[in-house]
């Protein structure tokens, strides 16, 4: 009884609010640091790859990009559900926060990607399993951006918007799988990479500490848009109007 | 180490092009997102302030 309180006490907008405000410089420290640690591994310690040279070193960002990619969207369409299946308008307002982002790291995987592809594989671009799979991924988040946006009445927006994060999470395991179930260019998930040991060890190395800091920027940009959207929704509670009053003063 | 100079390790082997094109863009991004979301919470922020006036 107790412990549903107080996990549900962050359900209220104005508790996520002052919650999040509280969050936001720790983790943008975690971020940065994190990031800069990842960068000077992965480009002064970690050393030449015997087969592709220094183009491997894309890396570091292509496969923390494509797994937020997968994973955002996964978190966009239960908070998305979840707001709709319990009314719960934070949740909403997460899922919606959510987009722009995952949008972005697919984006960011496919450009690496491609990249990548040109010096590795010889082409920039191959309508393979692996590769269509994750163009539909950001399809999927423009059109779940889209059609929030379209519609004027913000609960049934919500609803619409959950409706099709739900529908379209099955391409994210298609996405994944996508390596085993076809033929593709595409190489296997890194984490099983079968390289020598010690250039495994600090390319790895560099590759999870990009992910950490790639998990803390999207916590820390989703909150802030998650704040906006609180402020933007919430304008008539009280509390909103006290702190822009507090702002204003 | 694995540059011998400032060039080597703009040249990335050759293949500057490639590693220097994925992370300037994934640098414009990254920084890019944030503040656009910032500019959203302080227009957000200001507006909530609007009301508040009309309202007095």
């Amino acid at each position: 009884m107790n412990r549903s309180i107080r996990l549900n006490m962050f359900a209220a907008p104005s508790s996520f609010y002052a919650l999040s405000g509280f969050l936001l410089p720790w983790l943008w420290l975690i971020a940065i640091g994190f990031a800069v640690a990842g960068l000077y591994i992965g480009f002064f310690v970690a050393p030449t790859d015997a087969t592709q040279g220094d183009s491997y070193r894309i890396i570091f960002v292509h496969v923390p990009a494509a797994w937020m990619s997968m994973i955002l969207y996964l978190v966009m369409a239960g908070w998305a559900v979840f707001g709709w299946a319990a009314n719960a308008r934070l949740a909403s307002m997460v899922a919606r926060a959510l987009a722009p982002t995952g949008a972005m790291f697919t984006f960011l995987a496919l450009w690496t990607g491609a990249l990548w592809g040109k010096p590795t594989w010889g082409t920039w671009w191959v309508w393979d399993a692996r590769l269509t799979s994750e163009l539909i991924l950001l399809f999927l988040y423009l059109g779940f951006m889209a059609l929030v946006e379209s519609i004027d009445d913000v609960r049934r927006a919500d609803h619409a918007g959950a409706l099709l994060a739900l529908v379209g999470a099955i391409n994210v395991p298609i996405i994944y799988f996508s390596v085993k179930w076809w033929n593709t260019l595409h190489q296997g998930a890194t984490i099983s990479m079968t390289a020598a040991p010690k250039m495994a060890a600090t390319m790895l190395q560099a590759m999870l500490l990009m992910t950490v800091a790639f998990w803390a920027y999207s916590f820390a940009v989703v909150f802030m848009r998650t704040r906006a959207i609180i402020l933007e929704r919430e304008r008539q509670a009280q509390w909103v109007r006290d702190l822009a009053a507090k702002e204003a003063a | 180490m694995n540059w011998g100079s400032v060039s080597e390790f703009f040249a990335m082997g050759g293949y500057g092009l490639y590693v220097w094109g994925s992370y300037a863009v994934v640098l414009v991004l990254m920084v890019g997102e944030p503040l656009l979301a910032r500019h959203r919470f302080r227009k957000a922020l200001e507006q909530a302030g609007d009301v508040l006036e009309k309202d007095d």
